[in-house]
This record gives C-alpha cells, sequence and structure tokens, in this order.
C-alpha cells in the first residue's frame, strides 16, 4: 500500500496573552535577530508543553510539537485526544488555515475537509446558488458541481427548496446541504471532524455510509477526529492518540481506544481511602474506604463490577446496615439496595454490592452510603466515591447517547408475524 | 517513528511553515476563476435584497455629491472650472473617484471581514480583493452611465462648451489603472490593519483627505507649475486629468505623468501581493 499522506515533524507555537504593544518589539526584535544578525529566533527556543491545567511561565507555547506519522491510502485513521489535545491545530494545518511553525505535511492528490459544513454559506442566496457558491470555495470548478448536481440536491434531500434563500431553511436543512456538497467533493483525502454531532438518525447513517462508501468502494483516506468513541471505534481502523500536542500512541484503533478511554478514566472513578485518624463517621462507625473494584482499566456498560466500602465498628454488637444509594449524574436515585442488619462485632467489616454486566447506562454515577441502625439512619456518607461507565455499543449505525437511566438486557423481546392483510 | 526519505515518491500536496517572499501562487489564482465570478455574481445579487431603491442609490450618491459641490465649492467657495460646466466637471471626477474609493474601502478590510470564512476553508486570499475590484465594476458602469446621459445632456441641448478628443480611447487603461492601484493599496492596508488595529482609524482618515489632494473639485492647471509637479506624485492626479482632458477637452495631459502613474501601480501592486501573500499564511493568528 502506497502512503497516502504525511506529516513530518509538525509543530506550532502559539503566543499567549494580547496582542499588545509588546508585540511590536517582539516583532522588531525577531527581526533584528533573525534578518540583521542572522541568528536563530530568539522566540522560537522558548514555549512549553500545552497543557492547559497548569500555569505556564512561557508566553509562548506549542499547541503541536514534533508530530510524525503517515496514513496509508485507503485508510481511515481516527484522530482521538481530549480537548486542548491539539486535533483542531492539526485539522487547521491540514486544511491550510493556518500553517505550521515547522515541519512538513506532504499529501497525494486533494485534501477536503469537513470541518464546519455550509461555510460561506450566503443567506440571501438561494440553495442551488450556495451549492455552486461553496462547491466553489471549496475548489470545485462550475463545470463538476454541475455535473454532480442531481447527486448532491437528492442525497440533501432539500429539492423542494432549492430556489428558497437558504435563511428560509431549517437549520437541519441547512447543514443536510452543506454536507451533501462537501460528501461530493470526491477528495482523495478527507477530513471529517465532529459531523456526527448533527442531524438526526437518518441523516447520521447516511453521513457515516458515505463515509464508508468513500473509504471502502473508492480507496479514498479518511481522517475523522471524534469524541464519539463508539463512532471512532466502528468506522476507523487506526488510529493515533493526541496528548498536550503530541502524538502519545498509535497503532489499531481498538488499542488506541482503549489507551484513551484508561488514561481518561483514572479521572472518572474516583476511589477514596482513609485513615483511621481522618475517615469520616460517627462515634461508633468510621468509614475506611469506599470505592468500585473492576476488571481492566476501565469500566463499560458491558463489566461486571463491585461497589465495596469498608467501615470500622466501634462498639460490640452494635446492630448496624449499609444502605447503599446509587445517584446518577442528575441527581436521580438509580437505586437503593442494602445490606442484612444484624447486631456487628467490634472490628473493620466490608459491604460488597455485586452489580451484573448489561444493567447501568453509560454515564458518571455517584454512591451515598447509609448506615442504618434500627430503622433510623446513624451515619449517612454523602458522596462517598463516583465513577465513570462508558459507552460499549459494538457496531451499531446511532452514534447518539442511549436514553434511560438503566440499560438492563435480561428485557427480553419476541419478535413475531400475526397476519397478512 | 523514523521515516524513510523515498525521493521517487510523487506528493501533489505540500504544506509548509512558509513560503519564500516572491512565492506567488497565480495558477492557483487561475484554478479558481470560478469561484471568483461566482463571489462577483454574489456581492451584486446580494447587495441591494431587501432595499426599496435597489441599484438607483448607485445613480442618487453622485447627483447629490454634485449638487454639493456646486453649492459649497463652485458656488460659496469661487473655484473655477474653467470652460466646462460645473457639473460636468465635478460629475467626471466624482465618478472616477468614486470607483476608486469604493475598491479601496473594501478591499482595505479584507482580512477582518472575512476571518470567518477565512479561518475554516482554504482558497486563495487573493480572490476576495479581486472580486471586489470586479463587482464594483457594476456600480461603476451605472454611474458612467448617468455621466454619459448628462453630458450628452449639456452637449445637445445646452450646447455646452465639450471637447472630447482622441485621448478618450485612453479610457480602459486608466479605468485599469484605478482598479490597480485601489487593489495595490487595498491589499496592502488589509495585510497591515490585521496586526495593529488602530491602523484602519488612521487609513480611513487618509483616504478622506486623499480626495482633497486629486484634482477633483479643481482644475489642476489653476495651480502654478511648481505645485502642479508636486500634486503629480500623487498617482491618481494624471488619471483624473487625462480623463478630463479626454471627455471634456478640459484638463493637463502629459505621457510622462501618466507613464510615472503606471509604474507607480505595477511597484505598488508587486509589493502588496507579496505582503498579502505572507500575512495570509499566518493572519488566522493574529486576527
Amino acid at each position: 500500500m502506497s502512503i497516502a499522506i504525511r506529516f513530518d515533524n509538525i509543530s506550532k507555537q502559539y503566543r499567549l496573552g494580547f496582542v499588545s504593544t509588546k508585540t511590536l518589539s517582539h516583532d522588531l526584535n525577531r527581526w533584528w535577530q533573525t534578518s540583521v544578525r542572522g541568528k536563530e529566533d530568539p522566540y522560537l527556543k522558548i514555549g512549553e508543553v500545552n497543557n492547559r491545567a497548569t500555569k505556564g511561565v512561557s508566553e509562548y507555547v506549542w499547541a503541536l510539537r514534533d508530530i510524525n506519522f503517515e496514513v496509508e491510502q485507503g485508510d481511515v485513521l481516527g484522530i482521538i485526544g481530549k480537548n486542548g489535545a491539539g486535533k483542531s491545530t492539526l485539522l487547521k494545518i491540514l486544511s491550510k488555515v493556518t500553517s505550521p511553525t515547522t515541519g512538513s505535511i506532504k499529501a497525494k492528490g486533494r485534501i477536503a475537509s469537513l470541518l464546519e459544513v455550509g461555510t460561506g454559506f450566503h443567506p440571501e442566496m438561494t440553495g442551488r446558488e450556495n451549492i455552486f457558491m461553496n462547491g466553489a470555495i471549496m475548489g470545485m470548478t462550475k463545470k463538476e458541481i454541475s455535473r454532480k448536481l442531481d447527486e448532491i440536491v437528492d442525497f440533501s434531500g432539500v429539492e423542494r427548496y432549492l430556489d428558497t434563500p437558504v435563511k428560509r431553511y431549517s437549520s437541519g436543512m441547512t447543514v443536510r446541504l452543506g454536507f451533501a456538497i462537501a460528501a461530493h467533493l470526491d477528495p482523495e483525502i478527507l477530513v471529517v471532524d465532529e459531523v456526527l454531532a448533527v442531524g438526526d438518525a437518518e441523516f447520521q447513517k447516511k453521513a457515516i455510509g458515505k463515509m464508508q462508501d468513500v473509504s471502502k468502494g473508492e480507496g479514498r483516506t479518511v481522517l475523522f477526529v471524534s469524541h464519539n468513541m463508539a463512532a471512532v471505534k466502528n468506522l476507523c481502523k487506526t488510529g493515533i492518540l493526541l496528548k498536550d500536542g503530541s502524538v502519545q500512541f498509535s497503532g489499531q484503533i481498538s488499542d488506541v481506544v482503549d489507551q484513551y478511554l484508561s488514561d481518561e478514566t483514572t479521572k472518572g472513578i474516583v476511589n477514596n481511602f482513609w485513615d483511621f485518624e481522618n475517615a469520616p463517621g460517627m462515634e461508633k462507625i468510621r468509614v475506611k474506604s469506599a470505592y468500585v473494584q473492576h476488571k481492566g482499566n476501565y469500566l463499560t456498560v458491558k463489566d461486571e463490577f463491585d461497589i465495596v466500602t469498608e467501615f470500622w465498628n466501634l462498639e460490640e454488637g452494635f446492630p448496624v446496615n449499609v444502605s447503599m444509594h446509587l445517584y446518577d449524574i442528575n441527581g436521580q436515585c438509580v437505586y437503593n439496595v442494602f445490606t442484612e442488619n444484624k447486631p456487628l462485632q467490634k472490628g473493620l467489616h466490608k459491604a460488597v454490592f455485586h452489580i451484573p454486566a448489561n444493567l447501568m447506562n453509560d454515564g458518571i454515577y455517584y454512591v451515598n452510603n447509609m448506615f442504618v441502625s434500627k430503622s433510623a439512619s446513624y451515619f449517612n456518607h454523602e458522596h462517598a466515591h463516583s465513577f465513570e461507565i462508558l459507552e460499549d455499543r459494538g457496531l451499531s449505525d446511532w452514534h447518539g447517547k442511549w436514553r434511560g437511566v438503566i440499560r438492563p438486557t435480561f428485557i427480553t423481546n419476541e419478535y413475531s408475524f400475526i397476519e397478512s392483510i | 517513528m523514523f521515516i524513510v526519505e523515498d525521493k521517487t515518491e510523487q506528493w501533489d500536496t505540500e504544506i509548509k511553515p512558509r513560503n519564500g517572499l516572491f512565492d506567488v501562487n497565480l495558477k492557483e489564482i487561475w484554478r479558481y476563476r470560478d469561484l471568483l465570478s461566482l463571489f462577483v455574481k454574489r456581492d451584486i445579487i446580494t447587495q441591494y435584497k431587501q432595499t426599496i431603491l435597489g441599484p438607483a442609490w448607485f445613480v442618487i450618491q453622485p447627483i447629490l455629491t454634485t449638487i454639493m459641490f456646486m453649492v459649497v465649492f463652485g458656488g460659496i467657495a469661487g473655484i473655477k472650472t474653467g470652460t466646462v460646466p460645473q457639473a460636468l466637471f465635478y460629475l467626471a471626477g466624482i465618478t472616477m473617484w468614486n470607483y476608486f474609493a469604493d475598491c479601496l474601502n473594501k478591499t482595505s478590510n479584507t482580512f477582518t471581514t472575512n476571518a470567518a470564512i477565512f479561518g475554516k476553508v482554504y482558497f486563495p486570499r487573493l480572490i476576495v480583493p479581486l472580486s471586489v475590484v470586479g463587482s464594483n465594476l457594476v456600480r461603476f458602469g451605472i454611474q458612467m452611465a448617468l455621466f454619459v446621459v448628462v453630458y450628452l445632456f449639456y452637449d445637445i441641448f445646452m450646447n455646452a462648451h465639450v471637447a472630447p478628443n482622441r485621448y478618450i480611447c485612453l479610457f480602459p487603461l486608466l479605468l485599469l489603472m484605478l482598479a490597480g492601484l485601489a487593489l495595490g493599496f487595498g491589499i496592502l492596508i488589509s495585510s497591515m490593519t490585521t496586526k495593529y488595529r488602530d491602523l484602519t482609524i488612521l487609513f480611513g482618515f487618509i483616504v478622506q483627505l486623499w480626495m482633497y489632494a486629486t484634482p477633483i473639485i479643481y482644475p489642476l492647471s489653476r495651480m502654478s507649475e511648481e505645485k502642479q509637479w508636486i500634486m503629480t506624485l500623487n498617482p491618481l492626479t494624471s488619471i483624473i486629468e487625462t480623463f478630463k482632458y479626454g471627455v471634456l477637452g478640459e484638463g493637463i495631459f502629459n505621457w510622462w505623468s501618466l507613464a510615472y502613474s503606471f509604474g507607480f501601480m505595477l511597484v505598488l501592486l508587486c509589493i502588496g501581493i507579496v505582503v498579502f501573500n505572507k500575512v495570509q499564511k499566518s493572519f488566522m493568528d493574529t486576527v
């Protein structure tokens, strides 16, 4: 297989803060150092890794640093990473909106991006006029557009409104028309950024189908940027993981997604442990720990897991049970389950709740452990710990959020034919 | 990752940090010529949608300006316009000046007004100012038609002293020079104002005053020899004077000053394109 696109040491530096009078002095200094004295650019040496969470010292940051990778022709490459990892900067460089500070990108054939569908639509012009306008902005000639007009109109499904100004379109129609034009550009390399976030299920299906056609049938290369792991896993063969402007990991898409999720969910799962001295509790009860226990690096809807709390009982024969309340992110109690109420001996105890696989929906949850004695709350341990359950949908055409508080698979169904009409 | 450099591989697209100073891709602009014509069409179609008078505004503006000039400069200040009727004299100047000023004003904020679209998709940025120069031609054409009507009216009914001569044939060249100068200044200003916004205010002011430094409301011949020489340093002077001379028979025509203006335009256009080209690569980071 030949290489369709190659990134060679791509770096991008940005200057933080306002463009104040300092800019002029920096500019003059830079000009003096580079042009007159023939030295290296003094501002290229400084600059630090772009970690937004920590306060930096330098005014200059590297949004991207030494990005090297290649994509084979016909491959669908997923580019993932959390916000601020450098995905958008990479795409901007790729679509020539901004230029890299160092390095180069070499590609075979035309690169087209679906960064923002419908760019350059003029509200006063009709759908037909805008198809030509938008197509030309993306680099098509009038002839090419005329040849594809029927296909584009058909794909977008706005035929009836073709001679209506775009300002009368619904937002969904505008997006559909924009995507239809972009999808018929026939570039050798297609860059797709989060288009799945818009449109209804039917349109998503169409859009993804088109992307698959483009890569499989026509042997074109697709670079796909998304936060939607289900979609990425579904569509891509290989992937790269960006972190703080560098490629942290690259390889098969499932490995890359695994790496990303286990990185991300260490923050999503908050397990708590305390010393005896600092332990939350009351006179008779002290909580030692509250956590989830599971296999692997992260938790998905298909995993079983245990919700555990350990506590010290400080009074011999104190009758107490643990009443575990599981809340979702909206503060809705998903369920409340409890242990047997019996007198406990003095010492360390442990309550484990076994949550089966395929019961929970994806989302963030937190746990309140209420210690109940003789039908009255003795100590309510609020926000004992929290955890995130991730999506794992397998192959599907729908990539939106799965609805429902829970997502059980033990509800079986029958689906049969009754009679013909 | 280790990359073996393979010299035999053919790459069609290459994205690099910054091109050389004179690396202007004219071939690319030619490839996007359809976009240029579509932009021109868009500007014309959308400019007067949802207005009452529509393109009539093109005509109203120069008429009112001419009347104003006749009252203020011709009447109160008493500036003589030679043998030519005041209305014709002013209208000739205003029509030419309007084209220059409109093109200049609109091209000089190319980057700031198009930041949204420039930030999302790439096409040769020079297409935008070029399309402005093109779409303003329509407006210019209508105003020129108005001038011709007024001209014929004075010639036939008023028996006014107008003496067109063969230099009228220079008109297409004059128009080209106006467009070139406006484009050159416009893209230069737009390149400079992306970084230092306060230059916008300065340039807006300069363009306003510029009209008075150009023989629009007074004939150049009213000045002394030395002052005329200083006035011709303004590249617009010879263009306006040649136009008035060819069409009305009133003005000073000189091949040398016209050649100076032409050379000025070429140099300005080259500098403008080079600077514009350099700025377009980095402006998304500074705008």
